[in-house]
């Protein structure tokens, strides 16, 4: 039953995982853009929740889509200023820009709310209750409220995409921006709109993440990048529930790797990876592999 | 000349474009008039520039010098989203459809920003009848032939003014060329301009009211096909001198010297049966 135990809690994990992850796929599926600074933004998100929460009292959870409107017009701006400059000097400069972005915020972040690290507190007793099935199993309800946010998030990100006028620009976009041009549309929008909405999805997952965690300035490449990255590249790459997939699978790993030995949960989670690499290199839920 | 520029202002106004790949100089100089109305085809071989010439008034090349006007207005240095929005649409090379959007999906994202008109994706639906039941389709499986009908369906319902067609006929059996030039008729009818690019001169010919050919960069020749020999489509078309010239113009089953006329009495649009021809 601890085993079960386990892959229920690695469950859970892998729907916030998710949530990192499903923004940096979106912007490499549509730019090519591998945003470095993804990590970051998650924690720019947290550190702007304990802001708006310090100076207007609003309560934790109302931060959260005050925080994504915040981000998804920082999102949109970067896009078409910074990141669109980049994308026409070719995608080394992207690593770069994204790379050097991510020194900034986290040195930003550390000269104004210092290298302590701090809690998004949602301040009642919803994020310590959990209910338990059976003698071994405990899921707590915040876990579980995650997961079925993360749930929520790519369902809406995946009506979006094929139901709406943007959406389908954006996979036309992606397809072939020349092609979308002669139809009028101006990729340089559509890239934005596209930055917005992965900007707007690390803003929750951040938020998320501390609310269970809590916020330093490095955790933003330390393993928040990581887990993204790990998780779009097991899930596969372009495909929003592969990111789903794929955060499940390591966080499940990580879970039972540390149920055999604390300090295998990382290492688990990575081996994984790995392992994934080099069986299926194109990850669970893609076809084959793309040129 | 006169028949033309009695008709009123050019709809699209090219003044002595040069436009260059890197160093190379791709287009010398180039001036084109297309009035209302017209189907005005570019012939020349590989390399010529036509689908240079094509791209840059799509605006999808920037010109080194010379001008664009479309409808009285300068629109040289307007992005090409700006241009379709406009009424520029193209049908680029090799048809370049989205590949993982539907058949329907394609349509709608050509539509997206569409002018007022009279196409829409139920009308393209018409003129196609097999796309109703093959709406929900990728069209990376489909033929050539087909996939050239989505881009032409995806161009139309933006609503065009002036469609510009680059090389449809490449990589089509013949027969399917026929098929997609016999659709030409009912979009000139819906008031649209044509501005194609073909290297099948034979086919240019047959459809176009006025021709231009490109040689290296150059213009060589333009009138319309009632105005041009054979002889000078082929020196037109490899050069002054060229001993082996006329091959390819060879098929061609009508004398130039005969100009088709688009309506029903030609035998060039046998393709069509009576209820889809026009003019």
């Amino acid at each position: 039953m601890e085993w079960v135990n386990d892959i229920i809690q690695g469950l859970l994990t892998g729907g916030l995982y998710a949530l990192f992850a499903c923004g940096l796929s979106l912007m490499f599926g549509v730019m090519k853009v591998v945003n470095l600074a993804h990590g970051d933004l998650a924690t720019v998100a947290g550190y702007i929740g304990v802001g708006i929460i310090a100076i207007s009292h609003v309560p934790v959870l109302w931060s959260i889509p005050i925080v994504v409107v915040l981000m998804a017009v920082l999102g949109y701006i970067l896009q078409r200023s910074l990141i669109e400059a980049a994308i026409s000097r070719g995608e080394l400069t992207t690593l770069i820009v994204t790379f050097g972005l991510s020194i900034i915020i986290e040195n930003g972040l550390q000269q104004f709310f210092t290298a302590n690290s701090r809690g998004l507190g949602v301040g009642d007793s919803f994020i310590t209750s959990s209910f338990t099935i059976g003698s071994q199993i405990t899921i707590a309800y915040f876990n579980l409220a995650i997961f079925v946010l993360a749930v929520v998030v790519l369902l809406g990100l995946q009506l979006f995409m094929t139901h709406t006028k943007y959406g389908r620009l954006i996979r036309a976009v992606a397809d072939d921006r020349e092609a979308a041009q002669l139809s009028g549309a101006d990729y340089r929008h559509v890239f934005g709109i596209a930055a917005a909405i992965a900007f707007g999805t690390v803003a929750i997952a951040g938020i998320c993440d501390g609310m269970i965690t809590t916020l330093s300035p490095t955790i933003g490449t330390d393993t928040i990048l990581l887990f993204a990255f790990a998780s779009v590249v097991i899930g596969g790459l372009g495909s929003l529930w592969g990111t789903l997939l794929g955060g499940i699978v390591l966080g499940v790993a990580q879970a039972i790797g540390a149920q055999i030995n604390p300090n295998w949960e990382p290492l688990a989670g990575y081996a994984v990876f790995l392992l994934v690499l080099v069986v299926r290199p194109q990850g669970l839920t893609s076809r084959g592999a793309q040129s | 000349m006169s028949s033309r520029t009695a008709s009123g202002a050019p709809l699209l106004d090219v003044r002595d474009l040069v436009v260059h790949h890197g160093q190379l100089r791709a287009l010398s100089g180039i001036s084109l008039a297309v009035y209302p109305g017209e189907v005005y085809a570019l012939i020349g071989a590989n390399g010529a520039g036509k689908s240079t010439l094509l791209r840059t008034i799509a605006g999808l090349h920037h010109p080194t010098s010379g001008s664009i006007s479309y409808d009285g207005r300068d629109v040289t240095g307007l992005r090409p989203e700006k241009r379709a929005t406009a009424g520029i649409v193209m049908v680029p090379e090799g048809r370049r459809l989205f590949p993982t959007l539907s058949l329907e999906e394609n349509l709608k994202v050509g539509g997206s920003f569409a002018r007022k008109g009279p196409w829409d994706i139920e009308r393209v639906f018409e003129l196609f009848p097999w796309m109703k039941e093959r709406r929900g389709q990728k069209t990376a499986q489909m033929s050539g032939g087909e996939q050239q009908s989505v881009a032409i369906g995806r161009a139309l319902v933006a609503n065009p003014r002036v469609l510009l067609l680059d090389e449809l006929s490449l990589g089509l059996a013949p027969v399917i060329v026929q098929r997609i030039y016999g659709m030409l008729p009912q979009i000139l009818e819906s008031g649209i301009t044509v501005l194609l690019v073909e290297q099948d001169v034979s086919q240019a010919l047959r459809v176009a009211t006025h021709l231009q050919c490109l040689l290296e960069g150059h213009t060589t020749l333009e009138g319309t096909p009632a105005d041009v020999t054979r002889e000078q489509v082929e020196a037109a078309y490899f050069g002054a001198g060229s001993a082996d010239a006329g091959e390819e113009y060879s098929q061609s089953p009508t004398a130039p010297h005969t100009p088709p006329h688009i309506d029903g009495s030609n035998p060039l649009w046998s393709g069509l049966t009576t209820s889809s021809r026009a003019c």
